[in-house]
């Protein structure tokens, strides 16, 4: 183990340096998992659509509704499994800041249609049983202190008034990045009360095929049986769906890809420069190992070694301090639902690893192809 | 001091590669810094400039969004009668509106988007005189006929003069583009508000705004006083400015503490790479310095040489940085505004404020990494750092 003893002498030979390479991928890594985490706000809604699941808009566009009666006849259509509908209600809670999705459900199937909310089973029957009660998510009900029983007045903007709700069910999600700031409530209860302008009408239908293969098929079947009515359709995987909002907010991607790509070229080009000082400055030492016998390509890997191990440390200690960051960036931006995945951390690991490699690799050919006689001549 | 000043430069020259890296770090953090904020910038900038101070927007109590809104006929009509409204020959200025969102395609991309379409009474154009039309004739009331805005009219397909659109199951033919002075409302298309209501199957006689010409922006209140204390009426009047500054807030504050965020977290990197630079600079310089210290300059020469030297890598950053961005200015872009649920056009700005803002966060940057390296550097043990090799 003397080359370890090697290394760690190495790096000690100048503290403040190896500490400075060390808080160089710390900073790269965490911005790059903040990265990840604006991008997985962004895209949360396209990385957790179900394959199964398609929606049904009207095909003007979404903030047009469709009749209630189309329920039973996109239930007709052959593929589909099950069908239900929501209506946006847009209110605000106390202040307008304050927002968070509200949709008035269809409460009899909603719940099956999506199993990646988890609600206990007495909790939603007590939701069943109370026409004004609500089910929150378990983001929302944090943000605002929700608890259970509480009665929460929302301001309509939509539908206009005041509106009570008592909590009767708290959901969380299964995954990381199921969106858990919905907030549920019965459609009759909207029906009842706003009754005129939306009587038999709702927002979008969801719909569950039988045979994910054949979501396109059937989405196709679907808004062939309403063409040329007076409500013609338009659905689409719910991927697709969730994807078109993306697309639309902009390149994100782009312009995440190009910041983080600025990042790390930066990173690097400061890695870089740090090792290949750090290699000249003992050209004669690395002469003195050549003559004691080190082969070249081991003094290659000590020196490789070398540039990736602070990488490895200082990339782990930026993505565990991104991780450790990320719900507060929810604080920061509420109403956006930031997370950062485990997998994700492993890509920013890996990126930081191929800086350090990158790195080390010319200092360490540097060393490999030094003949001893120049690396001693210089003192 | 020239002498030093003369030996700082040699030896930054003698330097160069790792002052250039922290240069470029600091380039690049400046660069995301005055970017993200001209995007901030260039979409407040947009929807600021389509409201103006003279007019006002009626809404229904409550509503915060047009879309949300819902003023009837009768309402229009008594609100045509408040105080403060501008009148000329053909009566009050005012333009009852109605907001459907439809879907175009994109024209770089071919995917659907959401676009704004407006249905405007016959008076938008002298209530909005900002507005106008560069190309084509204006809309005739009643007819199945489309204005475009500028930006729309490039950004979406099947927009151009003359073309036919099918919307709702309705064919428009486009019979003029306007130009909005680079409002929101160059991302919209506009249409006849009566026809519009019964293409889209909305209750007859129902819009959602209504705005208003005021006879001057000091009107206002005298406006605001008389609709919204007028028991007929259950609205809200609000400076068309205000509304649409509200507007842009949400995604503008958005891109803005993002924006700030990566920068400052990229400016941390940039001191280290920074720091890094002037220690190495400050190893090798070691008996120099205490030579200069020797000979009697001050510690406070030292400081001062060590902090230029430093600054000088910033600055050169900086505007290597701003340089970068400055290609920017003017390119236009889009995005989603979620409080109309539809896509705007806009372009990045980035003003002479915005870059000195740039060249000071560089100018910050080089300070927080010149400092302690100077500092050390003041306070060498002359004797020792002579005897030094």
């Amino acid at each position: 183990m003397s080359w370890a003893r090697l290394l760690w002498a190495n790096w000690q030979r100048k503290k403040l340096r190896t500490l400075l390479t060390l808080g160089s991928y710390a900073v790269a890594c965490f911005l790059f998992g903040i990265l990840l985490a604006v991008r997985a706000a962004f895209y949360q809604g396209v990385e957790v659509a179900g394959a199964d699941r398609l929606v049904v808009i009207n095909r003007v566009s979404i903030v047009q509704p469709l009749p209630k009666g189309y329920g039973d006849k996109i239930r007709a259509v052959p593929g589909v499994a099950a069908v239900t509908s929501a209506v946006w209600f847009g209110g605000v809670y106390q202040e307008e800041r304050n927002f968070f999705p509200q949709f008035a459900v269809e409460v009899e199937n909603y719940r099956n249609m999506f199993p990646e909310f988890v609600i206990p089973e007495e909790q939603w029957r007590a939701f069943l049983a109370d026409r004004q009660g609500c089910v929150v998510g378990e983001a929302t009900a944090k943000r605002f202190g929700f608890r259970l029983g509480q009665r929460i007045p929302i301001r309509g903007t939509i539908f206009p008034g005041t509106w009570e709700f008592n909590v009767r069910a708290i959901y969380r999600g299964q995954r990381e990045l199921d969106d858990t700031s919905q907030f549920w409530f019965h459609q009759k209860y909207l029906e009842e009360r706003a009754g005129g302008l939306w009587r038999g009408l709702v927002g979008w239908y969801t719909v569950k095929v039988a045979n994910p293969e054949r979501a396109v098929e059937v989405a196709k079947a679907i808004d062939a049986r309403f063409a040329n009515s007076p409500w013609e359709t338009r659905t689409e995987p719910e991927r697709a769906f969730a994807a078109s909002f993306v697309k639309q907010l902009g390149n994100i991607e782009f312009l995440l890809l190009v910041v983080g790509s600025v990042v790390f070229a930066t990173l690097l080009l400061v890695a870089a420069n740090t090792q290949a000082l750090a290699v000249r400055e003992r050209i004669t030492e690395l002469g003195v190992l050549k003559t004691l016998g080190f082969s070249n390509p081991h003094l290659a890997f000590l020196i490789l070694l070398e540039s990736v191990f602070p990488a490895l440390l200082g990339g782990s200690l930026g993505l565990w301090g991104a991780r450790g960051v990320t719900p507060f960036l929810g604080q920061a931006l509420p109403g956006m639902n930031f997370a950062l995945p485990w997998g994700q951390l492993l890509l920013g690991l890996g990126l930081a690893l191929a800086v350090g490699a990158l790195a080390g690799v010319f200092p360490a050919r540097l060393a490999a192809r030094l003949s001893v006689v120049q690396a001693l001549r210089r003192l | 001091m020239a002498l030093p000043l003369l030996y700082s430069a040699r030896s930054a020259l003698l330097r160069f590669r790792s002052h250039f890296v922290a240069a470029l770090s600091v380039a690049g953090s400046v660069a995301v810094f005055v970017a993200m904020l001209a995007l901030a910038n260039g979409f407040r900038a947009t929807l600021l400039t389509s409201g103006s101070p003279q007019n006002a927007l009626v809404l229904r109590a409550g509503s915060t969004a047009e879309l949300e809104s819902a003023v009837s006929r009768e309402d229009v009509r008594v609100v045509a009668e408040a105080a403060g409204v501008a009148r000329d020959a053909l009566g009050p200025l005012l333009s009852p509106e109605v907001l459907v969102v439809v879907n175009l395609p994109l024209a770089r991309t071919g995917t659907e988007a959401n676009v704004q379409m407006r249905g405007v009474g016959a008076r938008a154009f002298a209530v909005r005189p900002q507005v106008r039309v560069i190309s084509g004739r204006w809309l005739q009331p009643g007819r199945a006929e489309v204005l475009v805005g500028k930006n729309a009219a490039v950004a979406y397909r099947g927009l151009r003069l003359g073309c036919w659109v099918r919307f709702a199951g309705q064919r428009f033919q486009v019979v003029g583009i306007f130009d909005a002075g680079g409002s929101a409302f160059d991302s919209e298309v506009w249409a006849d508000a009566t026809l519009l209501n019964a293409v889209f199957d909305r209750p007859p006689g129902v819009f959602q705004s209504v705005t208003v010409r005021l006879t001057s922006p000091a009107a206002f209140l005298q406006f605001k006083e008389s609709v919204e204390r007028d028991p007929r009426l259950r609205v809200q009047a609000t400076r068309e400015v205000d509304y649409y500054r509200k507007n842009s807030q949400a995604v503008a504050n958005m891109i803005e503490i993002l924006g700030t965020l990566v920068a400052c977290i990229m400016g941390v990197g940039a001191v280290f790479a920074g720091f890094n630079s002037m220690y190495s600079a400050l190893a090798s310089r070691t008996r120099e310095l205490a030579t200069l210290r020797a000979l009697g300059f001050t510690a406070a020469t030292v400081v001062v040489l060590f902090l230029l030297e430093a600054l000088l890598v910033a600055v050169v950053g900086g505007v290597l940085g701003v340089l970068a961005v400055l290609p920017l200015n003017g390119f236009t872009t889009s995005t989603i505004n979620w409080q109309t649920f539809s896509h705007l056009s806009f372009a990045f700005r980035v003003t002479p404020p915005l870059a000195t803002a740039g060249v000071l966060f560089a100018l910050s940057l080089g300070v927080a990494g010149g400092l302690v390296p100077a500092i050390r550097a003041a306070r060498l043990p002359v004797a020792e750092a002579l005897r030094e090799l």
